[in-house]
């Protein structure tokens, strides 16, 4: 039998909509699942029930051969014997250990030796060199992020449960931590499931997503699956990305980098280095559609294709172009009457290097 | 002043206080964290002593460890001796008359402990009874200290529950506070002066240790 994991549960909080959660995906080495989704879609409320502080009150949870939860059963594993570990959205570090402490605090089981090699492996995977005796207080906002997630890893979990790891830090540090929690990831090779609200960081981070919406998944696949092809109007909505495809770098000049995707280039905002591999994200309302060979703008990218097809959307219409790639564009209804496109016709589409970002794996 | 007044009643609060420390955290714990719909009972149960009269207390107490009940009869076989109007009995009394002025600090300061640290300590896998010993307590020192010092300048002013277990045994039962009125019935204020006095000084010091830590006017505990 393949590694899997069975989510199938229902929980209703009084006053509020039930939340039902079906998921059900093959799991390798290091499968990341994010649960994407607005707040209040019931993303957390899931990933609590994964790490056993939320009972819901019917269904089923599988980690490859483990059953954690089967209402009809009456199984019930409590959090202490699933061997996860969970980094709550506010990090929760104790404020009265250290860092060293709090790193240790799960290492009930070892020797006091072991203990105490295992948190200097810890302290250098997480490069928290000098702060071994600081108090959680005492430390900037990607410190504590870095304590708290040395802390979940330290008793080599089974599985990593992350909620919104990035939303407490400040927007520049976030970027940065971004990049250096998806390396740490790859390397420890563990299996994950993580939480958040931020597409960047979906893609980022999510081998698989599940996107969820009013307390229902809504879509499980992968991050192109999802994202390009949305499978209603609310998943589209959600992720409102509506163009994602790979490319690699093949220029880079301080953030600005040049890609190539499927033989046509574009030059988009990222710090990846050349040859690196990337998604790159553009949303449909951010592409400005011309008449085929009409006159500069200063835009970066200009792109010739031609009309796959057209969906009206409300008072707006998405056209889809294939150039090189199939790329999403939002046009008005008057737009679409004055480039009189149809099925078929040449058009260029423009958009600011700002408007496509490049997100690295 | 009758030291050895003072003696019983320095003894007896030190070990009801001490009870309730073993008594009281377990109970505070599963009043804090306990999600029984009927828990209001036992909290309503818990917080008696700090409406109901000592006298009655008292009353149901000396009832309840008499030799006619099933308690005492018990006691009676084990010791030799009946548990009324003896130190062991005052205890006893003292304890469940204290009761609240340990509990209800102990909760209160369990309920100030975030939950999310409760849960992180759980999925670190540490049972419940190592997450209340290694995170709980620890962060609830003010309150248990809090809880402590009340129980203990509680018993040492204790009057009616006394007078109705313990009696006036010299040495054994009277206590500070029946003191004070025997020496009032005798007419001896200066003696009654003296000791209430001492009480009065007592207690204020114990109130000021208790305000004075809950403001965190002392830099022994960090600030948040």
């Amino acid at each position: 039998m393949a590694a899997e994991v069975v989510i199938d549960i229902t929980k209703t909080y009084p006053g509020r909509p039930p939340i039902h959660a079906a998921i059900r995906y093959a799991l390798d080495q290091a499968t990341s699942l994010v649960l994407f989704g607005p707040s209040g879609s019931g993303k957390t409320t899931v990933l609590r029930s994964m790490a056993g502080l939320e009972w819901p009150e019917r269904g089923t949870i599988r980690f490859i051969s483990r059953t954690w939860l089967n209402t009809e059963a009456r199984v019930r594993v409590p959090p202490q014997q699933r061997r996860i570990g969970y980094m709550p959205q506010d990090y929760a570090l104790f404020p009265h250990y250290s860092v060293a402490g709090n790193i240790g605090y799960g290492l009930g089981e070892l020797s006091p030796v072991e203990r105490t090699t295992r948190v200097e492996e810890m302290v250098e995977l997480f490069q928290l060199q000098g702060l071994e005796t600081a108090r959680p207080r005492e430390l900037s906002g990607g410190q504590q992020q870095r304590v708290a997630l040395a802390r979940a890893v330290a008793p080599r979990p089974q599985l990593l449960l992350l909620d919104e790891p990035l939303s407490a830090l400040d927007a520049p540090t976030r970027v940065q931590v971004r990049g250096e929690l998806r390396r740490l990831l790859t390397q420890l090779a563990l299996p994950s499931i993580i939480v958040t609200h931020d597409w960047t960081e979906a893609l980022t981070f999510g081998d698989v997503i599940a996107v969820m919406g009013k307390g229902n998944v809504l879509q499980v696949g992968s991050p192109k699956d999802v994202f390009s092809r949305p499978k209603n109007a609310d998943v589209a909505l959600i992720v409102g990305v509506e163009t994602v495809v790979e490319g690699s770098v093949i220029e880079q000049g301080e953030g600005l980098a040049t890609v190539r995707v499927n033989g046509t280039t574009l030059k988009g905002l990222g710090a990846d280095p050349v040859g690196a591999s990337v998604l790159v994200c553009i949303r449909a309302e951010d592409v400005v559609l011309e008449q085929a060979g009409s006159g500069m703008t200063s835009a970066r990218n200009h792109l010739v294709g031609s009309v796959t097809g057209m969906m009206p959307q409300g008072v707006m219409v998405q056209v889809m172009i294939d150039c090189g790639f199939p790329l999403a564009a939002l046009v008005t209804r008057g737009a679409m009457e004055d480039l009189s496109l149809r099925v078929g016709s040449q058009v260029t589409a423009a958009m600011k290097a700002g408007a496509v970002h490049l997100i690295g794996r | 002043m009758n030291w050895l007044a003072i003696g019983v009643t320095v003894k007896l609060a030190s070990l009801t206080s001490l009870a309730l420390v073993a008594i009281g955290l377990p109970i505070a714990y599963w009043v804090t964290f306990s999600t029984w719909r009927w828990k209001f009972l036992v909290e309503s149960i818990v917080a008696l002593p700090l409406v109901l009269p000592p006298t009655v207390l008292g009353f149901y107490i000396l009832v309840a460890i008499g030799p006619h009940s099933p308690l005492g009869r018990v006691y009676t076989d084990l010791a030799g001796h009946p548990l009324p109007f003896t130190f062991e009995g005052l205890l006893l009394a003292s304890i469940l008359y204290s009761l609240p002025f340990a509990v209800q600090p102990f909760a209160a300061a369990f309920e100030q402990v975030d939950r999310r640290l409760i849960e992180a300590s759980w999925t670190l896998g540490r049972s419940k009874v190592q997450t209340f010993v290694r995170l709980i307590v620890p962060l609830s020192t003010a309150g248990l200290i809090t809880g402590v010092v009340l129980s203990f300048a509680h018993t040492l002013g204790e009057f009616g529950v006394v007078l109705m277990v313990g009696g006036n045994i010299a040495g054994e039962t009277r206590t500070v506070s029946i003191d004070i009125y025997d020496e009032v019935q005798a007419l001896n204020y200066a003696g009654a002066a003296k000791t209430a006095l001492f009480l009065l000084v007592i207690s204020y010091l114990v109130l000021l240790a208790v305000y004075a830590m809950n403001r965190k006017v002392w830099s022994a505990w960090p600030r948040k």
